[in-house]
């Protein structure tokens, strides 16, 4: 086992159609509360502004709406915070456009869903609508992009001892991709990571280790549809958090490496 | 203020691009000044427009081990593998240290979306993904990774960083956490992207691509000449190699100002300069070249030339490489950082290819011509849609 890297959870956010915010969530995972009857259409994303909200895609609606809660929760400065947005897929859509417009008319490409198309898209308005200058990086890593952004966020997190933001997030395949690309569902969750102090909501020793981490299964109250969402790895987090349970939780983090994470109140 | 790093040695390296395959022919175009442009001759993409295309990759398939993941992408990726012995010093370390001991950090902006692209020209009736393409690993952005992953018979940390034109830059900071952190021995970090309709009409459509061969800081440049890349470097304690060239520092920073236009006073860009020299613990003046971002646009070479003018001494050499390799974009940043290396270990530094008459911007250190001139520090600039950017201090080995 290598080292451990300690670390607090200082705030929480979350977004999906039937879990639109961290309260939500806590209410299906610890009290088996339904989802919404009329879930929200889009997140809020009120840190955009209003012209950018009504034109931004929705990876970066999803992914600024979890970040912009979770720094909410953990009393932080948006714009101090460097941050790590993590997501296997990007925005799948504009793949899809762009993909499609190329095919029949590549003279039409639309200038800005090309610059919306770049993977750090939400990072970057994330930047912009906070006016953060810290490091802003977006990562990928197939179906363990979770764990492995988790672990680019604590590292970051330890070896600067200041606190980081990390979000993850995926969208649904549309289009001709549906064929090859599993996610049917929009879910993203953010977390303020922070050195461990009293002022975290809960504590995170985190080791390295050998060998694959198989998915847990999904909260029964969650649509099954989420199953080929990548960013879903982060449910296990999110339920251990809501339910304020010690509990050790195996995340993957590579093919055949996982994150080992002792949670603790 | 960020604090002072250890530095890591670089114990291999190498790079293919349009201006050469492997260390020796790419420092021989440099110091030859022979360019790697040439006239957009992309059939399927017919632009008018001079692009840097990497000669003979139609021609080199993967090995049929590694057929479910062919693309222009991962052929380039591999095509670099193994230049300059790079894949059997990689092996090698993964030897030595532990196949989950050796990190896999890889940039791209584009991954291999030009074989999506292609797949969506040959859709069947139905609308859907040709039978044999539905299987297909390609079409995601952590391709790259997962492919030189399998290649390598890595089983550790591997991971892709897509911050657009700053991704393999930013891959030398992460590794540096990583082993720093204890979690890994050593880190295989590069970047690969590669020609693609995406990018080719999507830069067209942002007005950003000129006709003619880039001109970088030239007052008359026109717009960017797009190229492709793919490179590596393998980064091990320095104790391994004393001599071997080392990282130094870097600087991370956002502009968070535009998504597709820098910062106008370069706020981000000074930011991540600034932190490179102070986690190399170095002062500007000791800095002896800087490969600049200069990609001929006319936004950002204005800002970049005002900020080397406002940071550096006269003497500092500052160029850009671009009218040698058209920008590579996702791999801008192992391209450049190989340009910053063999500058210090061959002792020269490059100019500014395609430019004639210097922008009123630029200071005394961007300069036209190449030099022959010991480089001992050398920074590598690289900046990204999204205000993404990344800096990067070498320094040249001790024995």
């Amino acid at each position: 086992m290598s080292a451990v890297l300690d670390i607090g959870i200082e705030g929480i956010g979350v977004w999906a159609p039937e879990l639109p915010d961290w309260l939500a969530a806590q209410s299906m995972f610890v009290e088996n509360a339904s989802s919404l009857a009329a879930p929200p259409p889009r997140p809020a994303a009120t840190v955009l502004a209003p012209g950018e909200r009504r034109r931004a895609p929705e990876s970066v609606l999803i992914a600024v709406e979890a970040a912009q809660q979770a720094c909410t929760m953990a009393h932080r400065e948006a714009r101090e915070l460097p941050h790590v947005f993590a997501s296997a897929y990007g925005d799948l859509a504009i793949n899809d456009y762009l993909c499609a417009t190329l095919a029949r008319a590549p003279g039409e490409v639309s200038p800005t869903k090309f610059h919306n198309s770049v993977h750090n898209a939400p990072a970057g308005y994330w930047a912009i609508a906070s006016g953060c200058t810290r490091a802003s990086t977006a990562v990928s890593a197939g179906a363990s992009s979770f764990g492995a952004g988790l672990l680019e966020a604590a590292v970051r997190v330890c070896g600067e001892s200041e606190p980081v933001l990390l979000a993850a997030y995926d969208v649904a395949a549309c289009g001709p991709l549906r064929d090859t690309i599993a996610s049917r569902s929009v879910f993203a969750s953010a977390f303020v990571l922070a050195p461990w102090s009293p002022r975290a909501v809960a504590r995170a020793r985190l080791q390295v280790g050998a060998g694959a981490a198989t998915l847990a299964p999904l909260p029964s109250l969650l649509h099954a549809s989420h199953t080929g969402n990548p960013a879903t790895a982060s449910l296990p987090l999110l339920v251990a958090l809501a339910r304020r349970e010690p509990v050790s939780l195996r995340i993957a983090a590579a093919p055949s490496l996982h994150l080992n994470l002792e949670i603790s109140f | 203020m960020s604090h002072r790093i250890v530095p890591l040695a670089i114990t291999a390296y190498t790079v293919t691009c349009a201006a050469g395959s492997g260390r020796d022919a790419f420092a021989r175009a440099l110091q030859s000044r022979a360019s790697g442009l040439r006239e957009n001759d992309f059939a399927d993409w017919p632009l008018p427009c001079w692009i840097g295309r990497v000669a003979g990759v139609e021609a080199a398939p993967l090995p049929a081990a590694w057929a479910a993941w062919e693309s222009r992408n991962h052929r380039l990726a591999w095509m670099a593998l193994n230049e300059d012995g790079f894949r059997e010093r990689a092996l090698a370390a993964i030897e030595r240290h532990g196949a989950t001991r050796v990190a896999l950090i890889l940039g791209t902006s584009t991954s291999s979306i030009g074989e999506t692209e292609r797949t969506y020209r040959e859709l069947g009736d139905d609308g859907r993904f040709d039978p044999s393409q539905r299987a297909s690993r390609v079409h995601e952005t952590h391709a790259l990774g997962a492919f030189v992953q399998q290649a390598l018979g890595l089983e550790g940390l591997c991971l892709t960083i897509a911050t657009a034109c700053s991704s393999s830059a930013k891959v030398f900071a992460s590794a540096q956490r990583l082993i720093h952190a204890g979690l890994v021995d050593a880190a295989i970090v590069g970047g690969a992207d590669t020609l693609c309709g995406s990018v080719l009409y999507g830069f067209n459509a942002l007005e950003l691509v000129s006709c003619e061969p880039c001109r970088p800081f030239d007052a008359a440049r026109s717009g960017l000449s797009l190229g492709e890349a793919a490179g590596f470097a393998l980064l091990e304690n320095i104790q391994v190699d004393k001599s071997a060239p080392r990282l130094l520092g870097y600087g991370e920073s956002a502009d968070a100002h535009h998504m597709s236009a820098p910062h106008p006073q370069g706020l981000g860009a000074e930011q991540a300069m600034r932190e490179a020299l102070a986690r190399a613990g170095i002062a500007a003046g000791e800095v002896d070249y800087i490969n600049l971002h200069g990609t001929a646009s006319r936004q950002n070479d204005e800002v970049e030339a005002m900020l080397v003018a406002r940071l550096f001494p006269a003497n500092t050499h500052a160029s850009s490489t671009k009218g040698w390799t058209g920008h590579t974009l996702g791999a801008a940043g192992i391209v450049e950082a190989v340009v910053a290396l063999l500058a210090l270990e061959r002792g020269f530094a490059p100019g500014t290819l395609n430019a004639r008459n210097l922008d009123p911007a630029c200071g005394p250190q961007i300069r036209i011509d190449n030099a022959q001139c010991a480089v001992r520090v050398a920074l590598s600039n690289s900046f990204g849609f999204g205000g993404n950017n990344c800096c990067l201090a070498f320094a040249a080995g001790t024995a």
